[in-house]
């Protein structure tokens, strides 16, 4: 169980996929239009539970529990080679008086 | 009485909507037909060019350094003939609070909301933008709701959106997360009923005046440390506001350098689309909405755009996703900064170009952006891989958007390539004749030529040549 006064993620279902724009591709017209809003829950509640949290605007919002504490998990990944042979190439480039491949 | 809330029915409303949320009323600049005072509606806010300076700088946005970039001027023109090679110079636009030139839209806005009493600012973007409105909402004291595209069907958000979302919520803003689809609009619309908030848009006359200022600064900065004006100024071109405030900026500054819109290169990958949505590499500055919005400016989220890039642009050039990576590590790797990899569209259109002009002339790339975790070319590239994108090193030219990510094997090898501007042109005014009675008025003759940087014979031969078509 989840406090109220916890700092949590909701998701709700905006449009379901009839519901959805004449205009979306295919692929997109076939899944719903999904929301994740942040708040402070309004109630003690469990995951996967429906429930309202206060946003920090002060509104009140409805959804699915998903997340307690939601954090950030991005980053700069892992190690990409091509970036330093870009840098390899630019620095012996800028060092010749001619370069390689004029 | 509750208020209808079904897709069709909120977007019926979306005018009256749009007209408290903006505190403009965009009726009184229509003719009845094509043509609209675009004129009026950019003077509509009654604020001159040191005006708006003056409300960004109580913002502490704007008068951001302009770099001479010597090294990779001096590498570029190791790929020119003799005697060609321009001066690269940078506007270091990430220097604003936010990290982005979007703060000198976002603090135009801003100010106009809480002018007008708003208790808070909605803004719909997944970019700088809205970093740049929380921003400002911070110091105004206002309440600030972003919108944002974020995440595919499998719940994968694109990294750099995911950085903005931090970004805004950092500014103490409240950040509204959604899966792929144009229907964002419909969510933004229904908050602004709700909330009753200031719609920040992107396009409205407060967000171009905002722009206006950095070409304005450009052109005085060029003067005055290199004493010449530019011979050409370099936009990354999405939406078109950039490119629209960055040229009225300069006419305003007695400059009348061109302007080249440059954008990477997006083709084939459906901007709609869940499973395009994390096979791209840049979420702005590409062609994907370049293109759109330049030969449909009013597309947007308000009646009539502020931003109208084909009048003001005279070149349109794109770039691969691999040669703004591979900028983007020149600039660190040469010049000591860390900026992009969106914002650096121009700088590699800029190395492009830059052999086409003497050594002499002066090229201006007119921003920069923050970077870090999530927009990074390590993130963005390595985020690209886990999603089949093949990352290789090679020729940028054999590059399939969504496929692959070419990033070139030597310097030479960037060349950007040239749009065709003409059916750019051609696709606005066959847009407006198709909605319009025929023949159209020569008052709405002389707009479309204004609109297109054209001149009448060109829209009449267009007009011709569709009527003939359709019979």
């Amino acid at each position: 169980m989840i406090k109220k006064g916890s700092w949590v993620q909701l998701h709700s279902i905006v449009l379901t996929p009839d519901q959805r724009a004449p205009q979306v591709p295919q692929d997109t017209a076939a899944l719903p239009l999904e929301q994740w809003v942040k708040g402070w829950l309004m109630e003690d509640a469990a995951l996967g539970q429906k429930t309202r949290a206060r946003t920090r605007t002060g509104r009140e919002v409805k959804g699915l529990l998903v997340a307690e504490a939601p954090g950030f998990s991005h980053g700069f990944g892992a190690f990409v080679p091509e970036l330093l042979a870009a840098q390899e190439s630019i620095l012996k480039a800028a060092g010749e008086a001619v370069p390689d491949e004029h | 009485m509750s208020i209808e809330k079904s897709y069709q029915a909120v977007m019926a409303r979306r005018n009256e909507i749009m007209k408290s949320a903006v505190g403009l009323d965009y009726s009184r600049f229509e003719s009845g037909g094509i043509a609209f005072d675009y004129e009026a509606m950019m003077a509509s806010p009654g604020l001159d060019i040191m005006e708006v300076k003056a409300i960004q700088a109580d913002y502490g946005v704007g008068d951001t350094p302009l770099v001479e970039l010597r090294r990779i001027s001096a590498l570029a023109r190791k790929y020119a003939r003799p005697g060609f090679g321009a001066r690269i110079l940078i506007k270091d636009e990430a220097a604003n609070p936010s990290g982005s030139f979007k703060a000198r839209r976002a603090a135009l806005s801003v100010h106009v909301a809480q002018k007008m009493g708003f208790k808070g600012v909605i803004t719909a973007t997944s970019g700088n933008y809205g970093a740049a409105v929380a921003s400002c909402c911070a110091k105004a004291g206002l309440h600030c709701i972003v919108v944002q595209e974020c995440f595919d069907s499998k719940g994968r958000g694109q990294p750099e959106i995911v950085e903005k979302a931090r970004k805004c919520e950092a500014f103490g803003a409240e950040v509204i997360q959604l899966t792929v689809g144009p229907e964002l609009f419909y969510a933004f619309l229904l908050l602004l009923e709700e909330t009753g908030y200031f719609n920040a848009s992107l396009y409205t006359p407060y967000a171009i005046l905002g722009v206006e200022t950095l070409g304005y600064e450009l052109a005085r900065q060029c003067q005055a440390q290199f004493g010449a004006m530019p011979a050409a100024v370099v936009a990354t071109n999405a939406g078109g506001g950039n490119l629209t405030g960055t040229a009225r900026g300069l006419i305003k500054a007695g400059c009348d350098s061109p302007v080249i819109a440059a954008s990477v290169n997006l083709r084939g990958l459906h901007m709609a689309s869940d499973r395009a949505f994390n096979r791209k590499s840049f979420t702005t500055g590409h062609t994907g909405f370049g293109m759109p919005f330049s030969s449909w400016p009013d597309r947007s989220d308000v009646p009539r755009s502020a931003g109208r890039p084909l009048r003001y642009m005279s070149r349109y050039v794109t770039l691969s996703q691999g040669e703004v990576f591979y900028t983007t590590e020149m600039l660190a790797v040469l010049e000591g900064m860390e900026r992009g990899p969106a914002g650096n569209t121009s700088l590699a259109a800029a190395f492009s170009l830059a052999r086409e002009l003497p050594r002499e002339a002066l090229l201006v790339v007119q921003e920069t952006e923050y970077t870090g975790a999530g927009k990074h070319p390590n993130a963005q590239l390595a985020f690209a891989r886990e999603n089949g994108v093949k990352i290789a090193t090679g020729d940028p030219r054999e590059e399939v958007p969504g496929e692959s990510i070419i990033l070139p094997s030597h310097p030479g090898q960037i060349r950007c390539q040239e749009a065709d501007l003409t059916r750019l042109r051609e696709g606005l005014i066959i847009r407006a004749i198709s909605e319009a009675a025929l023949p159209i008025s020569e008052a709405d003759l002389h707009f479309l030529a204004r609109e297109t940087r054209s001149d009448t014979a060109f829209v009449e031969g267009v007009i011709r040549k569709y009527q003939e078509e359709k019979a």
